[in-house]
C-alpha cells in the first residue's frame, strides 16, 4: 500500500466514521455501563425479589395450604405459583414491573447524558468524530440493552427459583385452558420481551431528562420522581380520561399473553404507546442535545 | 480622519449586525429542532382525534324493513356458534361501594357455607358495576363459555355438557356442578351478552311498548338494523332500548338502555369483536388445575337457589337491582315465574310492573345474618331515603334504573319506576 493510499484512508475514516465505529461507540457504551458496580447493584437487587417472592410462597404453603385465599391480594398470579413454578416468572414480572424495574431504568437512563456532564467526561466524548446524534442513540441503545437484561436477570431468576421449590409441567392457563410446557415457557420468553419493551417510553423520558441538567443525581431523581407520580395520578379514579396516555397505564397488559386465546387489544395499545413516548421523548432529547452548549 | 471614523463605524457596525443576524438564524435552527417533538406530538393527538372519526363509515345502507319483521328476524335466529368480545358497561348510580360491596357479598355466601370465590353466583353480580370485558363462545346448546377478562385474572364459566365449571384464576380456586337434564337448566343468573338482555326485552313487547326500526349502524365490523323499543307508559325509570341486530343473522350485537332521567346509559352491552365460526372443540375443555381447590356445588346448588335469591336479595342491592332489572324487562309470562319461585309476587303490569317480597323480617331492614346485621343495617339505611304513607314508614333506595322501597313491616316492592309510584303500590297493597 503506498503512502497515497493511506492518506486518502485516512481523511475518509476521519469525516465519515465506517458503520463499525458506531459499534465501537455502541460497545464501549455498554461496557461502561454494565461494568459500574451501580448497575451490578441494581440487577442484583432485581433478581433477589423473585428469590424472595418464591421463598415466602414456600413457606406459607409448606402445611398444604394455599395462598391467595380469599383472592385479589398480592401480585397477580401469586395464586397459581404452587402449581406451577412458570408461574413464578410471571408473578415476579408482575410484581417487579410497577416500581423496581423502571426505577433501575430510570437511574441508568436519568445517568446516561447527565453523569457525563457531571464527571467532566461529557466533551472528551464529543471530541471523538461521533457526532452527537450517535452518541445519543448509543445511550439509548444502551439503555434498552438495560432494559432487556434487567427483565432477563428477574425472569431467569424466577424461572431457576420456580423450578427449585415448585412443581414444572403442563399449566393452566388463567382461562382455564392447557398448554404444553413449552409453549409456556415461549409465552414467558414472550413475556419478558414485552416487559422489557414496556419500559422503552420510560428510558426515553429518562434520557430527555439526563440532557436537561448537568447533575446526574437531579435527573435520576426527577426521573424516578416522574415514575412515582404518574402511577399515584393512574389510580385516582377522576382522572381516568387522561389515565390511557400515561407511560404505565397497560403495563400490566401483558398477563393478557397468559390467557387463551391471547388478549391483544391491550397489549396493542400499550407497544403503541411506547412508541409515541419514545418518538415524542426521544425527539425532544436530540433537540435537546445537539443544540446545548456543552460546557463539561 | 472623520470620513474614515465614520467608515469604521459603520463596518464595525454592520460586523455586528452580521454577527447578530448569524447567532439570530444560529438561533432559529436550534429552535427549529424542537418543532420535531412537537410537531410528533400534533400527529399523535390528530391520530388519535380522527382515525376513529375516519374508520366510521357511516351508517351501512341495509334494505328497509319494519319493525315487526325485525323482532320476527331475532325470533328465527339461529346462530349455533359464535365467538367473540364483549364490553359491557353498567351504570345504575349506586355508590361507589369499592371492595365494600364484594366483602359484603362473600359475607353471604360465607353464611352459607361456600366460601368459592369460583361461585359463579356471586361472581357475575360483579357485573352489574362498571366496565367488564367478557369474552362468550357458543357452540350450540350444550357448549358455551363466558369468561370476564380482569387485570391479571380472568373469570371462566363453562359449560359442556353436563358440567359446569367456574374458575377464578385470582384466587385459584374451581367450582363445579352438573346439570341433570343438560342444556337448559343452568342458565346464568345474570344476563352478559347483548342477546340475554335483548331476549329479555323482547318478551315485554306488547300494547304498552312502542318499537320502532330507527335506522343503520356498524357494530363489531357488522351492518346492524337498529331496533328501538320505548315504553308509552309514565312512571317508569326506562327511557328507551336500542338494540342493534345483525342484518345478516339477526342476532343482536349491541343493547343500550337510557333512563328516562337522561344522562349516559344505564346498561351498555356490545359486541366489540364477533365471529360466527365454529369455536375449537379445546376452548370448552376444562380440568382443575393441580392443587386448585375445587368446591361442589352441586347439591346445595339446587337446594339453595331459592334461598340464595332470597338472600341476594336481602343483603346485596346490586343483586336486586340486577334481579329487579329482569323483572322489569320481561314483566311477561317468562320471568313471572322465575319471580314465582323466589316468592315475587308481581304488581301492575307492562313497564310499570312491581315486584314484591315479603321478607318477613319485621322492624325495617332485614338482617342478611345474624352476626353483623346491625352494621349492615345501618350501613343499608344511610344510602336510603325514608318515606312514609298509609302503608306506614320505610326507606327508598334509589338508582337510575331500579328503585326499591323496603317497608318497615319487612316489605320489599322493586320496580324500574320512580319513587311515587312505589308508595302508591304500597299504599295500595
Amino acid at each position: 500500500m503506498s503512502q497515497a493510499d493511506l492518506a486518502v484512508v485516512d481523511t475518509a475514516a476521519v469525516r465519515r466514521p465506517s458503520p463499525l465505529w458506531t459499534f465501537g461507540l455502541l460497545r464501549s457504551e455498554l461496557v461502561t455501563t454494565f461494568r459500574r458496580w451501580r448497575t451490578l447493584a441494581l440487577l442484583g437487587v432485581l433478581a433477589a425479589v423473585p428469590i424472595l417472592v418464591g421463598i415466602s410462597v414456600r413457606i406459607e404453603t409448606r402445611g398444604g395450604g394455599q395462598t391467595g385465599r380469599g383472592g385479589g391480594e398480592g401480585p397477580a398470579f401469586i395464586a397459581q405459583v404452587t402449581n406451577n413454578g412458570l408461574f413464578l416468572v410471571f408473578t415476579a414480572l408482575a410484581a417487579t414491573l410497577p416500581f423496581f424495574l423502571p426505577m433501575a431504568v430510570g437511574v441508568v437512563a436519568g445517568d446516561a447524558v447527565a453523569g457525563e456532564a457531571d464527571a467532566g467526561t461529557l466533551r472528551y466524548l464529543l471530541v471523538a468524530p461521533a457526532g452527537r446524534t450517535r452518541l445519543l442513540l448509543a445511550k439509548y441503545t444502551t439503555t434498552m440493552a438495560f432494559c432487556l437484561v434487567a427483565t432477563l436477570v428477574v425472569a431467569a431468576s424466577a424461572l431457576a427459583v420456580g423450578a427449585l421449590l415448585f412443581p414444572l409441567g403442563d399449566l393452566t392457563t388463567i382461562s382455564g385452558t392447557r398448554i404444553s410446557f413449552a409453549d409456556g415457557l415461549g409465552r414467558a420468553l414472550l413475556i419478558a420481551l414485552v416487559v422489557a419493551v414496556s419500559l422503552a417510553g420510560v428510558a426515553a423520558l429518562g434520557l430527555f431528562v439526563s440532557t436537561l441538567t448537568s447533575s446526574g443525581i437531579a435527573a435520576m431523581a426527577t426521573t424516578v420522581g416522574l415514575l412515582i407520580t404518574v402511577q399515584i395520578l393512574d389510580q385516582i379514579p377522576q382522572l381516568h380520561a387522561l389515565q390511557p396516555y400515561f407511560f404505565s397505564h397497560y403495563w400490566l397488559s401483558f398477563a393478557d399473553l397468559v390467557r387463551d386465546p391471547v388478549y391483544w387489544d391491550d397489549l396493542v395499545k400499550n407497544l403503541e404507546l411506547q412508541a409515541l413516548y419514545t418518538a415524542v421523548f426521544g425527539s425532544a432529547a436530540w433537540a435537546r442535545f445537539t443544540t446545548r452548549d456543552i460546557t463539561a | 480622519m472623520a470620513p474614515y471614523e465614520s467608515d469604521d463605524s459603520t463596518e464595525a457596525a454592520q460586523a455586528g449586525e452580521e454577527l447578530r443576524d448569524d447567532l439570530r438564524a444560529e438561533r432559529r435552527r436550534k429552535a427549529a429542532r424542537y418543532v420535531v417533538p412537537v410537531a410528533v406530538v400534533g400527529v399523535a393527538a390528530a391520530t388519535i382525534g380522527l382515525v376513529p372519526a375516519l374508520a366510521d363509515s357511516g351508517d351501512p345502507d341495509l334494505p328497509k324493513i319494519t319493525a315487526q319483521q325485525l323482532i320476527d328476524k331475532i325470533a328465527k335466529s339461529d346462530v349455533q356458534q359464535l365467538s367473540g368480545t364483549v364490553k359491557i358497561s353498567t351504570d345504575l348510580g349506586l355508590p361507589d361501594l369499592g371492595g365494600l360491596e364484594s366483602s359484603l357479598l362473600s359475607g353471604a355466601t360465607q353464611g352459607r357455607g361456600d366460601g368459592s370465590s369460583a361461585d359463579p353466583a356471586g361472581k357475575l353480580t360483579e357485573l352489574a358495576s362498571g366496565t367488564h370485558t367478557l369474552r362468550v363462545a357458543v357452540d350450540g346448546p350444550e357448549k358455551q363459555k363466558v369468561s370476564v377478562l380482569e387485570s391479571g385474572a380472568e373469570y371462566s364459566l363453562i359449560h359442556n355438557g353436563t358440567d359446569v365449571w367456574g374458575y377464578d384464576s385470582k384466587s385459584d380456586e374451581v367450582y363445579h356442578s352438573t346439570v341433570a337434564d343438560s342444556g337448559k337448566a343452568e342458565q346464568r343468573e345474570t344476563p352478559a351478552t347483548p342477546k340475554d338482555f335483548a331476549d329479555e326485552v323482547l318478551k315485554s313487547v306488547d300494547d304498552t311498548t312502542s318499537v320502532t326500526v330507527d335506522g343503520t349502524a356498524q357494530v363489531a365490523g357488522r351492518d346492524a338494523y337498529r331496533l328501538v323499543i320505548k315504553p308509552k307508559q309514565s312512571g317508569t325509570t326506562v327511557g328507551a332500548i336500542s338494540i342493534a341486530v345483525d342484518a345478516k343473522t339477526g342476532t343482536p350485537l349491541k343493547f343500550t338502555l337510557t333512563p328516562s332521567s337522561g344522562g349516559a346509559a344505564v346498561i351498555d352491552a356490545g359486541y366489540t369483536q364477533v365471529s360466527f365460526a365454529k369455536p375449537t372443540a379445546s376452548t370448552f375443555d376444562f380440568t382443575p388445575p393441580k392443587g386448585a381447590k375445587v368446591t361442589e356445588g352441586d347439591k346445595a346448588d339446587k337446594a339453595d337457589k331459592a334461598d340464595k335469591a332470597d338472600k341476594t336479595g336481602k343483603n346485596d342491592k346490586v343483586g336486586r337491582a340486577d334481579r329487579g332489572g329482569k323483572a322489569s324487562g320481561a314483566p311477561g309470562h317468562g320471568s313471572a315465574k322465575d319471580l314465582d319461585k323466589s316468592g315475587f309476587t308481581v304488581l301492575g303490569k307492562g313497564w310499570n310492573s312491581i315486584a314484591v317480597l315479603d321478607t318477613g323480617s319485621k322492624g325495617g331492614l332485614p338482617t342478611g345474618s345474624a352476626s353483623g346485621g346491625g352494621v349492615l343495617s345501618g350501613f343499608l339505611g344511610s344510602l336510603g331515603d325514608s318515606v312514609s304513607g298509609k302503608f306506614g314508614k320505610g326507606t327508598v333506595f334509589s338508582t337510575r334504573l331500579i328503585n326499591a322501597l323496603m317497608t318497615d313491616d319487612g316489605k320489599v316492592y322493586v320496580g324500574a319506576v320512580d319513587k311515587a309510584a312505589l308508595v302508591k303500590a304500597a299504599n295500595a297493597g
